[in-house]
This record gives structure tokens, C-alpha cells and sequence, in this order.
């Protein structure tokens, strides 16, 4: 997570270049501004199709520029209204180390959103900038966070389904051309693993339970799982940005190939806790070597992502006035800074 | 709007995973001042034990050599390889060395 505020040199320095008999890009015959931007564009696609790294003060194309903010940033958004449907568990957690343990999760989840955010600011959109676009309403954040969580469950649903899904996007994403995204990534998968394992080990206690515990994380599963099924996004068909970002090593595996790895990781662990998938056409096919599934509501997927899920206003809302409630924080935290810096110069 | 001026400055972080290992840069965050800064370093990039030692850098502190000229930079060490030791063919009675 290198930043672009690091200050480059003034001027380059051509003697030095020039001493070593080198020619800066830009400086081969007779070149214009046309021809330095055709070499530079040359230089980026050959460090992509050898899948190099991108750093941020390379060149880029702004349009990978403008995707990579693009994602970054929504993928940020989400780590943090991600922590509003598993906080408003942490008072009602039934034990203390289970309260221990989700406190632990949001926090990462709060850190995942930080190294996110650096990331993105790499490529130059600051983190005001960032922040407003998600209060404004502007930026997207994940789907799967405009649900409720009705009951204990759910805790245990979010860690091993989302969660799970979240790693099957998160580990191709690790080996993203853009190099503070993917380092990003690497530090986040790590972490994601507790994130899965504790909510499978909450499922499991309540499966090894009462009737009536069992009957709960069934329920939450039923509502969970195609909501989670969605969180790969539309078909491959249908993703707009999916060819251009598949070309850039942004992305590397389909949303359907992502789906269809994550139910066929998962039918098994439902089987497991002895759970029932709400899926009456969900059944394993021995040609395909696959687990044939339902259709899919994508009209669901689209009326949650354009604003009109269960919680959509509310997440926003919350988000809202946690910043506008931190305001004074952050001034007095600044001018306190300034103060004191101003003093120190003057002693 | 965002008024930048209200922005918290931007850190670099750096870390010493071990004791007797450099420290390594492993990140950045927006902290109001140094104390500040060290402190959110490690609620941020020490949750599990990942450091033993931390150092915060202004980001702005940092001067860094041109990424355009990568090549023209680093050229004068390239075509240099008696700097290494595989340059010297030795006969085998030598043993290691």
C-alpha cells in the first residue's frame, strides 16, 4: 500500500540517464507527446501480458486507473458497512468468548476497509473523496450487507457464507496485476480464514443443539443462501466489466466459475451439520463433476444493488451519522496536531 | 465537498516483525500526529502479533527515485557481473570458497 503522496524528484534527472547512455521514454527519435504515450502504453502492456506487478507511480491507462479506484473502493465500502449487520449482534452475543470472538471479527472487518482504502489512494482519490461517494449514495458496496441479521444465527451464517464466498473472490485476488491491491488481499485472506472457521464452529453448536437451536440456523440458512449465491455477481453473460478486467489481470477467475467452486465447497459442509439447502433442484452431476443448481432471481440482485433492499436506507443512515458524530473527533484531533506543531517551531 | 485541508496527514508503516529483522514497510494510514499514528499502526497492522516494533514516516517525507526511468536508473549495474561471485571460475581442488 505505497502511496502516491510520496514526493517524486522535481525534475528528472536526465544526466544522469544521459551519462549512462540511456534514453528516457519519450526521448527515442525525434518523439512527440503521441509517440511517448504509444511507448509508455507499450511498456504497460508488456509488464501485463508477462503478469508483472503495476505499481502506483507507473504508468497506467486511466481507464484501468478509474476501474481499479472503482473497485477498490467499493470493495472497501463493504469491509466497513459490513461491520453494522455482525455489531448489532456483539450486546447479544450468548457467551463471552462468543462475544470475544466477534468483537476480534469486526475489527478486522474495520481493518480490512483501512488497508482497502490505502490501497485505492494510491491510484490518487483521497479518502474524503472515497467516504463521501459511499454517504452520498454514489458508490456501491456488496449486496449481501443490505440483509438483516434476525437472529443468533446469522452470526454464524455471515462467518461461514459470506465470509466463505468472500475468500473465493478474495484469493484469485491476490494475484492482482495492480500491486498494493494484491498486497492488500494477501493480508486480508489470511485473516478472512478465522472469519469462515468461527462462523462454521457457531453453525455446528447450534446444529449439536436443541431442536429449536437447529431449527434457528436452519431458518437463517434459508434466508441466507441465495443472497450469498448472488454475492458472485451476474452471469458472465450479463457482467459488463468482466472481459476488460479478466485482460488487465484484475480479475482472474468468472463469476459463474467463482459460484459454481463456492457450491461445490459448501454442499458438503451443509450436509455436515446435517442442514437442508433451499434449493429443490441442487443435486450433484456426475458428468459435469459438478453441483447442478436453481435459477437464480437476478431481479432480486438488481433491486438490492440499486438502493430498494430490506436495509439499504438504514445501513446508509447508520454510516451517516457515525461520521458526522466523529466530526468534531477528527477537528479537534487535527487542530490539536497543528497547535502543538506550531508551538514546537516556535520554542 | 471534502475539504482537504481537514484531511489527517497520510503515514508510512513500517515494521520489525522479529527482533534482529529490519523493519519493513507494510502499509499506510491517516493519523493526526506521530503518537497518533503509532498507535493506529497497531490496531491496524499488529492484531496478531505481527511486530515487536513499529516506525511512522510522513508519507511526504519520502523522496523516491523515478519510476519512468527504472531502467536508465539502474542500468550501470547491470553489465557489472564480476561484482559476483559465480564471474570467477576457480578449479574444483579450491573446494568451497
Amino acid at each position: 500500500m505505497y502511496t502516491q503522496a510520496i514526493d517524486l524528484p522535481d525534475k528528472p534527472e536526465q544526466s544522469g540517464a544521459k551519462a549512462a547512455g540511456g534514453t528516457r521514454p519519450g526521448e527515442a527519435a525525434g518523439a512527440g507527446p503521441a509517440a511517448a504515450e504509444h511507448e509508455r502504453q507499450q511498456a504497460f502492456d508488456a509488464a501485463i501480458a508477462a503478469d508483472d506487478k503495476i505499481e502506483p507511480q507507473d504508468w497506467m491507462p486511466d481507464a484501468y486507473r478509474r476501474t481499479l479506484v472503482r473497485q477498490i473502493s467499493q470493495h472497501a465500502h463493504s469491509e466497513v458497512v459490513g461491520m453494522l449487520p455482525e455489531g448489532n449482534w456483539i450486546t447479544r452475543a450468548p457467551s463471552l468468548r462468543r462475544k470475544a470472538i466477534l468483537l476480534a471479527k469486526v475489527q478486522d472487518e474495520g481493518g480490512h476497509g483501512l488497508y482497502l482504502y490505502s490501497a485505492a489512494e494510491t491510484l490518487g482519490v483521497s479518502r474524503d473523496e472515497m467516504i463521501e461517494a459511499l454517504l452520498s449514495g454514489k458508490a456501491k458496496y456488496s449486496s449481501i450487507f443490505n440483509y438483516p441479521t434476525l437472529s443468533w444465527a446469522d452470526m454464524g451464517c455471515i462467518g461461514w457464507l459470506v465470509d466463505g464466498a468472500a475468500i473465493m473472490n478474495q484469493i484469485p485476488l491476490c494475484r492482482c496485476s495492480y500491486g498494493p491491491y494484491a498486497r492488500a488481499m494477501i493480508r486480508i485472506c489470511k485473516e478472512e480464514s478465522f472469519h469462515q472457521r468461527q462462523g462454521y464452529e457457531l453453525m455446528l453448536a447450534l446444529c449439536r443443539g436443541t431442536p429449536a437451536q437447529k431449527a434457528m440456523a436452519q431458518e437463517a440458512l434459508d434466508r441466507w443462501w441465495w443472497p450469498v449465491v448472488m454475492m458472485f455477481g451476474p452471469s458472465d453473460a450479463e457482467s459488463v466489466h468482466s472481459a476488460q478486467t479478466m485482460k488487465w489481470g484484475i480479475k482472474r477467475i468468472s463469476n459463474d466459475d467463482l459460484r459454481q467452486k463456492f457450491i461445490d465447497a459448501t454442499v458438503p459442509q451443509a450436509e455436515l451439520l446435517g442442514l437442508r439447502i433451499p434449493d429443490p433442484d441442487l443435486k450433484w452431476n456426475a458428468e459435469r463433476g459438478h453441483y447442478d443448481f436453481g435459477e437464480i432471481d437476478w431481479s432480486e440482485l438488481w433491486r438490492v444493488i440499486n438502493g430498494d433492499g430490506p436495509c439499504n436506507r438504514e445501513r446508509l443512515e447508520t454510516r451517516r451519522r457515525a461520521h458526522e458524530n466523529g466530526a468534531w473527533v477528527r477537528d479537534a484531533a487535527l487542530a490539536f496536531a497543528r497547535k502543538r506543531s506550531t508551538r514546537q517551531q516556535a520554542a | 465537498m471534502s475539504d482537504p485541508t481537514k484531511e489527517w496527514p497520510l503515514w508510512e508503516v513500517f515494521i520489525r516483525s522479529k527482533q534482529g529483522l529490519e523493519h519493513k514497510h507494510c502499509g499506510s494510514l491517516h493519523a493526526s500526529d506521530a503518537q497518533q499514528a503509532l498507535r493506529m499502526a497497531r490496531d491496524v497492522y499488529t492484531r496478531r502479533l505481527e511486530g515487536v516494533s513499529i516506525w511512522v514516516v510522513p508519507s511526504a517525507a519520502i523522496t523516491a527515485s523515478a519510476p519512468e526511468s527504472k531502467d536508465s536508473y539502474f542500468e550501470p549495474a547491470a553489465d557489472k557481473i564480476y561484482r559476483h561471485p559465480t564471474f570467477y571460475v576457480l578449479p574444483d581442488e579450491v573446494g568451497h570458497m
